[in-house]
């Protein structure tokens, strides 16, 4: 059997890693002498990184010693997490393998955060840390961390490099690994005596992982089997997940969706992955989606899953999801399918080849418009009656979600917006509206407060002819700031919009709902003392600060904000802290009682199919 | 939990540090208990064969199974059907045997099939292979005589015939 070269594994391939290999002009190289660390950055030149985010320290010197000459750009970070995310925010916005370097012990594990993220996400990253010296392993050395260990359970593989001549092969293993099958996060262990040692470097190395095998192509019969299905189903629903964006596949998904006239709901990771414009999108399904997305779900006789994977937030009480549906379960990892709800049709492929080859298997089936005539008109009387919307504060305060519609309707729908995690969160998923791939940018699967800042300045770097937008709360805001320092050092001109409800506001919405209104722990001091005043904190951070109080005023500091590209710019977003997030389902009850409001439960039975 | 739901799972892997850890912590994270775990080198030395014994029902199993499936350094698993393959553990017990009841002891050594490893004036130590349920009926035996001391390996298991599962286009060339 012929092992693989990271080259022909390239051309079969999903898009991300040809896109990669594609940067990357293959320079065949031969063995020539070098040290580990040489070899190190020689192989990230090889394989085409442009960037990578890090954080110098004791056991990685010796690598930051040649990084100094190399034609790959190094940003350096205040915090480890923050390079973490922002080679997350990096791959998520150009489809391409980010890079994230940390020394051992701490600066390890300060990553650990970004890269359970990039884990629960399948976002594909690579981390780079320094180790003790072979010799000093296990003997609680000076900033020695078990890394490897610690991330077993959070990375797709770790190695431990044990010798100077197997860093090229495991650098390219290492990027196969992350970018390929499902993607998700890489970590090379490198002890500080491997970087000094005298080895040659020759590129490009063989890749031998005999184990790793991921499937692309679905099973022609089980596609048969699905178009079978949809041809019979008269309430289907296509349930699309973020596999969809990463395997490239948004425009076959909108070729399928017209062609057989299906509604389609994208999940939180999804969005943006089928226009929100677009007639036949309900919205998101979920704890806080749209009342229609989360009614056909409930109500459909098939589900045509397409790289989702029945998340918690999605299904609500598994028991009672989508009862009455058969499920098409179709993502390029087995171990999701049948893992929460069972498969009637379980399909193993890349999102992209499996669309393709449905919507050869369906065409001249009577689908179409007509086909769900029935089922189209009770999902638009629900989209009627139950839009997305808010009402404005009865103290007179300024309403988040209309600073987040209005950033949405004036930036418009070719930046990329990217958020934190909380209400705000939930609220930029609502109130913006996604056109295009690669626009929508968060931490789903992990919920990472203080995702934002980090992530945009990693987006803003892979794309930097892009507005990047950070829609972030005040909570989360104050977990990573300081990345600011880096964005106005280095050049990388992001907007945060600070959603600065003067509380953690998601927390603050349950405590309301769910602990008669005893706020815990929940206020975060930055109205009552204006602690700290996020105009000055940004001043101080080298960016343009600019507060808006008023509704009057919103448009205005969202066009300052927009005129300002030299350097980045925090806007204070002083808003109403009553607010709530609608619709919602609560944890661990059923879908069938969702929401609308406070007290307003959609009544789905009177329509009954 | 009976033995109904007892599965036995070989598990080929890459013969490199650290593969252990990764197998039996997937277990665990997972929420599945390992019953019984042998691990060491097949035919091939780069790489080693887990036997591991956990009580699931079928659903759960094939759900661990592909989570296994998805850790690099897991070249194949098969699940052994007991019917259709040979289990074996090994016991050595430490069990009293003074002059009054050693003739006694012995005889159950020999009924059993097994062997006297070691002997002392008031203990013998006894050598058993066999499959679980054997072992266990041994112990049964032994046990009115005074168990000093035991310790069992986990159980392999190979299937039955002169099929191999070694072979086959999923493993690494040699």
């Amino acid at each position: 059997m012929t092992r693989p070269t990271p080259e022909t594994l390239a051309n079969r391939a999903t898009p991300a890693t040809v896109a990669a290999a594609a940067a990357a002009p293959s320079v065949a190289t031969s063995p020539t002498p070098a040290t580990g660390a040489q070899s190190l950055v020689r192989s990230l030149e090889a394989l085409g990184v442009d960037v990578v985010f890090g954080l110098p320290g004791g056991t990685i010197l010796p690598a930051y010693d040649p990084l100094y000459d190399s034609k790959v750009r190094h940003i350096l970070v205040r915090h480890e997490q923050g390079a973490g995310h922002a080679a997350t925010g990096y791959a998520q916005a150009t489809g391409r393998v980010g890079v994230c370097i940390a020394t051992s012990g701490p600066g390890a594990t300060n990553l650990v955060t970004a890269i359970a993220d990039a884990y629960m996400d399948s976002v594909p990253i690579v981390a780079i840390t320094g180790q003790v010296t072979r010799a000093s392993i296990g003997t609680d050395a000076f900033q020695e961390a078990d890394i490897q260990g610690i991330t077993l359970p959070i990375t797709k593989h770790n190695f431990l490099i044990q010798t100077p001549e197997e860093i090229p092969q495991v650098l390219a293993e290492a990027f196969h690994l992350a970018s390929t099958g499902r993607p998700g996060p890489v970590l090379v262990d490198i002890p500080k005596d491997v970087q000094q040692a005298q080895t040659t470097f020759a590129w490009p190395p063989v890749l031998d992982l005999p184990g790793y095998r991921p499937t692309l192509h679905p099973h022609g019969k089980q596609i048969r089997e699905a178009a079978r299905l949809i041809a019979a189903a008269k309430r289907p629903v296509l349930y699309v997940g973020g596999g969809v964006l990463k395997a490239g596949a948004t425009e076959g998904l909108r070729k399928l969706a017209e062609q057989t006239g299906i509604p389609v709901v994208t999940t939180l990771m999804a969005l943006g992955a089928f226009p929100d414009s677009h007639p036949q999108h309900l919205g998101m399904p979920g704890m806080h989606g749209t009342v229609p997305a989360v009614y056909a779900l409930q109500k459909a006789d098939l589900l045509i899953t397409l790289g989702a994977r029945f998340d918690d937030r999605v299904t609500g009480k598994l028991d009672s999801f989508a009862p009455d549906a058969k499920v098409v379960h179709a993502d390029i990892d087995p171990a999701e399918i049948g893992k929460n709800r069972h498969a009637d049709v379980p399909i193993v492929g890349d999102a992209r080849h499996v669309i393709d080859e449905l919507i050869a298997a369906v065409s001249g089936t009577a689908t179409g418009a007509e086909a769900y005539k029935a089922w189209w008109s009770s999902l638009n009387d629900l989209r009627e009656r139950y839009p997305l919307g808010y009402d404005e504060p009865d103290d007179g305060t300024l309403a988040p979600q209309y600073v987040i519609e209005r950033i949405g309707e004036i930036v418009g729908p070719d930046a990329i917006y990217v958020a934190g995690v909380g209400q705000h969160q939930m609220w930029a998923s609502q109130f913006i509206k996604y056109e295009k791939p690669g626009t929508w940018l968060n931490s789903g699967g992990a919920g990472t407060m203080g995702y934002a800042v980090p992530a945009a300045m990693g987006a803003k770097v892979g794309r930097p002819e892009t507005a990047v937008w950070a829609i972030d709360g005040d909570g989360c805001f104050q977990m990573t700031n300081q990345e600011l320092a880096t964005c106005a050092i280095e050049g990388i001109p992001v907007k945060i919009a600070v959603i600065n409800n003067g509380n953690l506001g998601m927390v603050r919405q349950w405590q309301t709902l769910f602990y008669e209104g005893r706020y815990s722990n929940t206020e975060l001091g930055t109205h009552k003392h204006r602690i700290p005043d996020f105009v000055k904190l940004a001043e101080a951070l080298g960016c343009i600060g600019l507060r808006c109080e008023s509704k009057a005023d919103v448009d205005a500091t969202i066009k300052a904000a927009m005129e300002i590209n030299d350097r980045p710019v925090v806007i204070d977003f002083t808003v109403g802290k009553d607010a709530m997030v609608w619709p919602m389902v609560a944890a661990g009850t059923s879908n069938d009682e969702i929401m609308f409001a406070r007290d307003v439960r959609p009544d789905f039975d009177e329509d009954d199919l | 939990m009976t033995s109904m739901n007892k599965h036995t799972l070989s598990v080929l892997v890459e013969n490199k540090p650290g593969v252990l850890a990764r197998v039996s912590g997937l277990f665990s994270r997972r929420s599945f208990n390992i019953e019984s775990l042998a691990v060491g080198e097949t035919e091939n030395p780069d790489v080693s064969r887990i036997t591991i014994v956990v009580n699931a029902d079928s659903s759960p199993l094939e759900q661990v199974t592909k989570q296994l499936n998805k850790l690099v350094n897991v070249l194949k698993i098969v699940e052994l059907d007991p019917h259709q393959s040979v289990q074996r553990e090994l016991l050595l017990v430490k069990v009293r045997a003074d002059r009054t009841v050693r003739s006694q002891v012995l005889e159950t050594v020999e009924l059993f099939r097994a062997k006297v490893i070691d002997v002392a004036p008031d203990t013998l130590t006894i050598e058993a292979t066999g499959n679980p349920d054997k072992l266990d009926a041994l112990l049964r035996d032994l046990e009115p005589y005074g168990i000093k001391e035991m310790v069992q390996s986990g159980l392999v298991a190979i299937g039955r015939g002169s099929r191999s599962i070694t072979t086959g286009p999923a493993l690494r060339a040699a």
